[in-house]
This record gives structure tokens, C-alpha cells and sequence, in this order.
């Protein structure tokens, strides 16, 4: 669980059942589990008007748990990548009553949150819950690159090559954690390199 | 005192009689300048001096935002209330020099929005005559439900319907005319934010619906000012300034803690804004809260009160204040 360092830096909360008319989930990994034990929260029925979009990755587990809660539709995607188009045309398409659940990494959490904000949902009435690996998604504030699943403080630029000090500075807007260089004065002063997102 | 606000001097310009119940009222700057800007959903503090007596009460502006050279209130005849409308209404002629308070918005669009729904009932309909002009404006998307008594109670609904067509659509009472309310709000697209002026009643049913429907809070906005109703006289001890003082009948908590002397902060003087807000230090009896500030927690704890429209009996009261 994330500590709430500067006002930016988003925390997250237990995915609760909403009052609502449709129910629209997104999660990678474990934050299939955070799905999983809220379902032992819910009414009955509730997932007969749930869909929920899910990334299995790497390891590929839960799939099987979330097809046990019978959802009226479940969808399994590769990357966040493949599931936009999808996301973006069901938001489209929505109307009031219809609630959103985040749950997994921060990276699915924030940029999912991107597109539902774009859509009109404000932040705060959105479910999110943290689970699985603490990696960010991190913009180098000097290049604007964006480098997906940093683990390390400082960590690499994947753009410009700058090493970034990864900072609890958060823009929603961007999905992104701002990663500042941490040796502009001298580059070749390389500070040791730790696993601070695991 | 009123919080963060200042007076503005200004003379009566216009009395419209619009029906049978509300009359219209213009005011301009006494010194011939533009009055402060506002954003629709704004309300103004109206001054009364009625002999010995003065009301203080909030009146929706419902002029364009665009025009800040005059503000226009609606206000509706109550023979029944404390006598504020009926004091505009027989009093107040073109050329009367008053005061009002600077605008204050607690009823504000909120622009992020998709779409704006808005729900009036009866003279509800003033906020959304600024809020309407507003977005039509900036091209703003927005749908009105305006239901009324009747077509000749319906106030400004021939001129809603004039300026905005299909976008207005009315229903009135007598012609057995409801809202399919469950419908309306099931078929919103993702991203409209609600508003609703009306009857407390009307107000309740609303949330209640648009709660149950799956609306998160933040898209759900309503105004009501309640008036301050009239009750039993009580007496209240007020602990910092050591005074006791009588609250009459047909007086707030809030007028009667001025009319000694004492200058609490108030903005909206409806129960609204929570400005007046006031710690109980102690009490023997029951309150009457009437506000919508405080939670249901808080009017049960006995430990707070909304001295604008909240009232008391029992046996004693003691306020910080």
C-alpha cells in the first residue's frame, strides 16, 4: 500500500459494491483477487450486469476465478494497449449508472483512470485498489517520454537516456509518475541504483 | 457579519409583475457602474429595512452572467412566511435605494461536464435562468425539466421554451403531467452532472433516485434554501459574548443573536453554505434542525446547530458564541 507522501501522489482504496446499473471492471494480475474478494461483499446478482476486462500477464493465473463469478461478460487482453479501443467504445456508449472498478498495478489503475476521466467520470467516483507489484509508470520530465514498469530509484530514461530521480509527483492527466535527472550537474556522478518499486 | 463578502449599494430599476405569485426586481449600482461578475447558480443576501425591522434574505440571481450592468431576482409571494416576499413585494418600487451582498455561488455548474441535467420545480426555476443563459453562451449541452402548477404558474416557461425549444421541457401538476424521472436519468450519457432547485420534497426524491440509479454524489447538485420557519419563543445563553437573549417567534436564531448585538459569520442564511455553524456547549431539550449542512450524525449529537434556520425548545441553551 502506497503512503500518502505529497497531495498528488494517489491513494487507493477496497473495491466496494456501488449502487448502479451496469458494473465495469479493469485489472491486471492480482488485482483479479482484489475483484475476487469484493464479489464475497456483494449482493447477489451483481455480476450478472458486471463485464470485466482483464490482463492476466506474465504468469497468466485467476482467469479461471474470475469465469467463477459469472460475470455477463469477460474479457481477457494481452496489454492495456489492446483492451483501449474496447474501453474507449464502451465508455462512449455508457450512460449514467454505470460504475467503475480498478484494481492491479498503478500504471493499469492510472491509465485506465485517463480514459474514464476523458470520458466524464470524475476521479472520485471511481473504485480503485492497489494489488500486485509497486512498478510505475514514469515521465521524464525533460524528454516527455513516458518509461512503463520502473522498479529502480533512479532508473532510466528508455527515451533521452537521462537518469531519473522517480519522484511521488503524480499527474493524473498523464498517467504518470515525473521522473526529474538526478545528476544534471554532473553526469558521470552515477548514485547507487536500489529495487525501490518491486 | 458576512463572510468574505462585501455590500453593494444599489436603487431599484424595475418591478415586473410576471403572475399571479412572483414579481421580478432590477437592480443597478447606485453609482452607475458594472456590478461583480457571477457565475449562474449565484444568489445574493437582499437587505430589508422594514421599519424597525431588518430581513436578510437570498434571492437566486437570474439575469444572463454575461450582463453585469443590472441583477434580477424572482421572488414569490408567501402569505404565510416570516414576511420577507411580502415586504418585497408591497414595498419595494423602482427608485428604492437597498443593499445586497456581493454574489455568492453555492450552486455552481460544474464544467467538466458532458452534459448538465437540470431539474426545476416551481420558482426552483431562477438559478437555472442564469445557469441556461451561461451555457448557452459557451454552447454548453444542456437539458431543462421545468414542472409547474400551471401553465399560468409556470415562470418563465414561455420564455425558456422561446430561447432553448426542444432542450425545455415542461410538466405541469395540473394536467396530471410527472416526470418519468427513473427513465430520464437511466438514459443519460456517461459524464452528465444533475442539478436540482425545487421543493425540499422534490429535492429528496431526486437524490434519492439518482443515488439508487448508480449517479456518483459528486454529479448530483441541489439547491434549497429553506426559509426560516417561525416557532415556540426560547431563550439562549451565549457563552462568549454573556449575553441571553430571547428568540421571538417569528425570528431566526441568527437574527435574534444580531439583534443583540452579536456578529456571527453567515453567507447563505438558508442552511446551505455552513458559514454560521455554532458548537452547543449545553442544552436541556430538543432541537429543530432545518438545515441542509449539517449530517443526520451531527443533528443527533446535539452538538452543533445552524443558527439561520435551526430553532430549539426545551429548557435551556447555551452556544458558543
Amino acid at each position: 500500500m502506497a503512503a500518502k507522501t505529497i497531495i498528488s501522489r494517489p491513494i487507493y482504496g477496497t473495491l466496494s459494491p456501488q449502487p448502479g446499473k451496469h458494473h465495469l471492471f479493469l485489472a491486471d494480475a492480482e488485482g483479479a483477487l482484489a475483484i475476487t474478494d469484493m464479489a464475497a461483499r456483494a449482493p447477489a446478482g451483481f455480476f450478472d450486469g458486471a463485464e470485466i476486462v482483464f490482463i492476466p500477464g506474465p504468469e497468466g493465473k485467476y482467469v479461471a476465478a474470475l469465469e467463477a463469478l459469472k460475470p455477463a461478460q469477460l474479457h481477457i487482453a494481452p496489454s492495456f494497449a489492446s483492451l483501449l479501443p474496447r474501453l474507449k467504445q464502451t465508455l462512449t456508449n455508457a450512460h449514467m449508472g454505470l460504475r467503475l472498478y480498478l484494481a492491479g498495478t498503478e500504471g493499469l489503475i492510472g491509465q485506465a483512470m485517463q480514459v474514464a476521466l476523458e470520458a466524464g467520470i470524475d476521479h472520485t467516483s471511481m473504485q480503485t485498489e492497489h494489488r500486485g507489484s509497486l512498478a510505475r509508470r514514469m515521465q521524464c520530465v525533460h524528454c516527455k517520454g513516458i518509461t512503463e514498469n520502473v522498479t529502480t530509484q533512479p532508473a532510466t530514461c528508455s527515451h533521452c537516456g537521462l537518469l531519473l530521480l522517480v519522484r511521488d509527483h503524480y499527474s493524473r492527466r498523464l498517467a504518470a509518475f515525473q521522473g526529474v535527472c538526478i545528476n544534471a550537474e554532473d553526469r558521470s556522478e552515477i548514485p547507487p541504483i536500489e529495487e525501490a518499486f518491486p | 457579519m458576512s463572510t468574505g463578502t462585501t455590500k453593494l449599494d444599489v436603487v431599484v430599476s424595475d418591478v415586473v409583475t410576471v403572475n399571479d405569485l412572483v414579481t421580478r426586481f432590477h437592480f443597478r449600482r447606485r453609482d452607475g457602474g458594472l456590478l461583480p461578475t457571477f457565475s449562474g447558480g449565484a444568489h445574493v443576501v437582499v437587505e430589508m429595512r422594514d421599519g424597525e425591522r431588518t430581513r436578510l434574505n437570498p434571492y437566486s440571481l437570474m439575469g444572463s452572467p454575461l450582463d453585469t450592468r443590472e441583477y434580477t431576482i424572482s421572488v414569490r409571494r408567501d402569505d404565510v412566511g416570516r414576511g420577507g416576499s411580502l415586504f418585497m413585494h408591497n414595498q419595494v418600487r423602482p427608485g428604492l435605494e437597498m443593499v445586497v451582498s456581493y454574489p455568492v455561488n453555492l450552486f455552481s455548474l460544474d464544467l467538466r461536464a458532458k452534459k448538465h441535467l437540470m431539474l426545476a420545480g416551481g420558482i426552483g426555476i431562477t438559478p437555472f435562468m442564469a445557469q441556461t443563459a451561461q451555457l448557452a453562451g459557451e454552447g454548453g449541452n444542456f437539458e431543462l425539466h421545468y414542472t409547474c402548477r400551471t401553465a399560468s404558474l409556470g415562470t418563465y416557461a414561455d420564455v425558456l421554451s422561446e430561447r432553448y425549444g426542444r432542450r425545455v421541457r415542461l410538466y405541469h401538476d395540473d394536467r396530471e403531467e410527472r416526470i418519468d424521472l427513473d427513465r430520464l436519468l437511466s438514459s443519460q450519457p456517461l459524464g452528465t452532472h444533475l442539478y436540482v432547485c425545487g421543493p425540499a420534497g422534490m429535492i429528496n426524491w431526486v437524490r434519492d433516485r439518482a443515488a439508487a440509479l448508480g449517479w456518483p454524489p459528486e454529479t448530483v447538485h441541489f439547491e434549497h434554501f429553506a426559509a426560516p420557519q417561525p416557532g415556540l419563543p426560547f431563550e439562549v445563553t451565549l457563552a462568549v459574548s454573556g449575553k441571553t437573549i430571547r428568540v421571538g417567534e417569528q425570528q431566526s436564531l441568527l437574527e435574534a443573536i444580531e439583534a443583540a448585538g452579536v456578529d456571527p459569520p453567515y453567507l447563505c442564511r438558508g442552511g446551505v453554505c455552513g458559514q454560521c455553524e455554532t458548537n452547543v456547549i449545553s442544552c436541556d431539550g430538543k432541537f429543530i434542525h432545518n438545515d441542509h449542512w449539517l449530517s443526520a450524525e451531527e443533528h443527533r449529537s446535539g452538538r452543533k446547530i445552524m443558527p439561520c434556520v435551526s430553532r430549539f425548545e426545551g429548557r435551556s441553551l447555551v452556544l458558543e458564541r
